[in-house]
């Protein structure tokens, strides 16, 4: 590692000195939406398709949750590869999810 | 048989008996364990061990680790296959019990996969990848050494269940509901569960590490497109690691819930879907056959570029093409599964997909051909892997896209044509290529040249010896032999060529152990590599002494084109002075050691330990010891030290090159 990308990291590390609080946010956000789905899905608190939805949208808030808290994406030196990164992740995720539930239908013979 | 689960897990003992073979193992353990505990003890190397390979963080000595590793695992699961083997080489054969065979399928396709060839192709990551690119360490060099460690201690998990507890027998796949707790009790399945969750944490973290060290740490002027080729299918291979890995998890901890928790989420009853694990164990499987073959590609290319010393033909098309199969691998997962029955709409799309996989295959294949094509050849060890690699491949890849065709697929299905096709790949594609990296950079490793005639006589006896294995089985496919029979009836007309696959299978045993002797006597009779880059190569490691100071580069190079070291020796070649801009030394920057890596593993280990015997007091105190560890990293603050100009001075001039 050269020395002068050390020092640009070092200072990178400089931003945050102190305690962690957007961690501790972070953890204790993801945790009440991961409990709510489980309760949500356990209570049987609403409707089939509605409730299908629901946990939806809350895994979508627990990717914002992971990209905002953990993963530093607003941060960036040089090129912007999360950028990249995300597009690629955006198609992968959509890619899995969509063909499962795609798989997961049996041609309609089975519901979910 | 007929007791209840938590009963019949009582009875099992603690230690496997009543198999010969296992108690000729356990002694075999306990005295390999007792020569080298007396080993260092006698030579007083315990200090040596814990100072220079526990607690490094250098890449260059965890690829080392990362390739006996390997080596060894390659052992253990081509033991496996002998046995295997040998019980189905003739007809009627008692030479394995049902049980013991299912053992042996499960462990040599885990062990293949996630021991063997996953730490195979780290080990040339961490070999390669930060001299490539002019780096002096990865981008983590601690967690690097937790990847490693979490690693080795997945895999011995993995393989005391040979000995403690019983083998996982649920197939390298481990399907539920075959593998739920009442149809598969016992600490069996808990291990394989155990044993990739802990492995695939250190594989997701050296996906994280490479993919950043070489999006960040390239020496000044090495732009993306002046990568060597092998840099960049590590990139298709770190990210094909970091998006499909999170599925295996996925998949192995609802199954472990399953099993420990009596949850259902692949129970046949109570709202489970057991289809759901192939799916996401598929989600992540198809991938991870891309992540170790593209490393095997990269290796290629460098090796076919190097030995017919002409720049790679196509490098664009190239970078392209790893890409494009990076990105494909997410879209074919289904053809594992057509059987299932997803319906001919869903069976159509995944059949194409599966098939335009050719496309950027084959146009690698031409590439390499073209880079061959009016070279100046020289046919040394890891040319010679790569010229046998491509038939292999093709004839794999052909019966790739025969396995594509959904409705063919019905008939091929789980019989050995299957078991020949990934065989061929997987061997072909993987094994060819990591041997050829292995010859390839050994000299870089440790100074030495492997002998080239023992060399030679292992490639043609493993590959000869691959044909004779499994050309005949594509043929008892096609002849209805299904896969994970363990015995066959006499008349069945399968009989020769199981025997001859048998003896095939043997020639390939012979040529690892000639591929042993050859390691042995090139180091009693070392050819000693002086000069740093044996076979005129091109990129940036071979300008380094072999072996490398454990700083990599004195001076960081800066890089102005493609193939650096060759444009450099080249602009030597006319005359021109490249020592014009020699800057003088800096102070340089590294990591410190750290034992916690290793003893964070250990720490997973236990805990794994205690899942898997369902001790919750041990899983829990391992889990605190893991707790602990990452407790004290996180408030350490003394983690690397500078190199003084001095101490370099001394080491350049030790390797003469001051």
């Amino acid at each position: 590692m050269s020395s002068e990308h050390h020092e640009e990291l070092r200072g990178f590390h400089g931003i945050h000195r102190g305690f962690p609080w957007s961690h501790v946010v972070g953890l204790v956000v993801s945790l009440v939406l991961t409990f709510a789905a489980l309760w949500l899905v356990q209570a049987h608190a609403m409707p089939h398709g509605l409730l299908l939805a629901v946990i939806l949208v809350l895994a979508v808030l627990q990717i914002v949750v992971q990209l905002f808290f953990f993963m530093h994406f607003l941060e960036s030196y040089g090129p912007r590869y999360h950028v990249t990164s995300l597009a690629l992740a955006f198609v992968f995720t959509v890619c899995i999810i969509a063909g499962s539930l795609w798989i997961m239908t049996f041609g309609g013979e089975q519901t979910y | 048989m007929h007791l209840p689960g938590y009963v019949n897990n009582v009875a099992t003992p603690f230690f496997v008996t009543g198999d010969p073979m296992i108690y000729a193992s356990d002694v075999l353990i306990v005295l390999t364990l007792v020569a080298i505990v007396f080993v260092l003890t006698y030579f007083k190397k315990w200090g040596w061990l814990w100072r220079e390979w526990i607690t490094t963080v250098d890449h260059k000595k965890i690829g080392i680790m990362y390739l006996i590793a390997a080596l060894l695992m390659l052992f253990r699961g081509g033991v496996d296959a002998m046995l295997m083997r040998t019980q189905l080489a003739l007809p009627n054969m008692r030479f394995l019990e049902a049980e013991h065979y299912d053992q042996i399928f499960t462990t040599h396709g885990t062990i293949m996969i996630l021991f063997m060839a996953m730490p195979f192709i780290f080990a040339m990551f961490n070999i390669a990848v930060p001299l490539q690119i002019g780096a002096r360490d990865v981008a983590f060099p601690y967690l690097n050494a937790i990847s490693f460690w979490l690693f080795f201690f997945g895999a011995l998990l993995l393989n005391l269940s040979f000995v403690i507890g019983g083998s996982p027998d649920g197939g390298w796949t481990s399907y539920p509901p075959l593998t739920e707790w009442p149809t598969d009790p016992g600490p069996g399945e808990n291990f394989y569960l155990l044993a990739l969750q802990i492995s695939g944490i250190g594989s997701m973290a050296t996906g994280i590490n490479f993919l950043v060290t070489i999006l960040k740490m390239r020496a000044p002027g090495m732009t993306l497109m002046r990568m060597p080729m092998f840099c960049w299918s590590v990139v298709g291979a770190s990210i094909l690691i970091i998006f499909s890995f999170p599925a295996l998890t996925v998949a192995l901890a609802l199954l472990m819930i399953d099993r420990l928790f009596g949850a259902h989420f692949f129970t046949m009853l109570q709202g489970g879907n057991p289809m759901m694990y192939v799916n996401l164990f598929w989600v992540w499987g198809h991938p991870e056959v891309y992540i170790v073959v593209l490393p095997a590609f990269g290796i290629f290319s460098e090796v076919v570029a190097t030995f017919s010393r002409k720049r790679l033909f196509g490098y664009a098309s190239m970078v392209a093409s790893i890409m494009a199969i990076a990105v494909i691998s997410y879209l074919v997962w289904l053809h594992h599964f057509f059987t299932m029955g997803a319906g001919p709409g869903v069976n159509s799309f995944f059949a194409i997909s599966t098939m335009s996989v050719g496309i950027p295959t084959g146009v690698k294949v031409f590439n390499w051909l073209f880079t061959m094509y009016q070279g100046r050849i020289r046919l040394k060890l890891p040319m010679l892997w790569a010229i046998g690699f491509i038939p292999n491949f093709a004839i794999g890849g052909a019966t790739g896209v025969m396995l594509a065709v959904a409705p063919g697929d019905y008939q091929y299905h789980n019989s050995y044509f299957l078991i020949a096709h990934f065989h061929q790949v997987l061997i072909g594609g993987v094994v060819y290529g990591m041997l050829a990296g292995m010859y390839y950079w050994w000299p870089k490793m440790f100074g030495i040249i492997l002998n080239e005639r023992i060399g030679r006589w292992a490639f043609w006896v493993f590959n000869i010896g691959f044909y004779v294995c499994f050309l005949p089985q594509y043929e008892l496919g096609f002849m209805g032999m299904t896969r994970r029979i363990y015995v066959y009836p006499a008349g069945m007309g399968w009989t020769a060529l199981n025997l001859i696959s048998t003896i095939g299978a043997y020639l390939m045993g012979i040529a690892f152990v000639l591929i042993v002797w050859q390691v042995l006597y090139s180091i009693r009779f070392p050819e000693r590599d002086v000069t740093g880059d044996p076979w005129d190569g091109r990129t940036l490691e071979w300008s380094l002494p072999s072996p490398a100071p454990h700083y990599n580069f004195a001076r960081i190079p800066t890089v102005t084109a493609r193939d650096a070291w060759w444009a450099e020796k080249e602009a030597r070649r006319r005359g021109e002075d490249v020592q014009k801009e020699l800057r003088p030394l800096e102070p340089i920057h590294m990591p410190n050691n750290s034992g916690r890596p290793f003893i964070l593993s250990v720490c997973f280990f236990i805990g794994g330990f205690g899942l898997v015997f369902e001790w919750y007091w041990l899983a829990i105190l391992g889990g605190l010891g893991v707790m602990l560890c990452l407790l004290l990293r996180s408030l350490e603050t003394n983690t690397d030290h500078y190199i003084p100009v001095e101490e370099i001075r001394r080491t350049e001039a030790a390797l003469g090159r001051l």
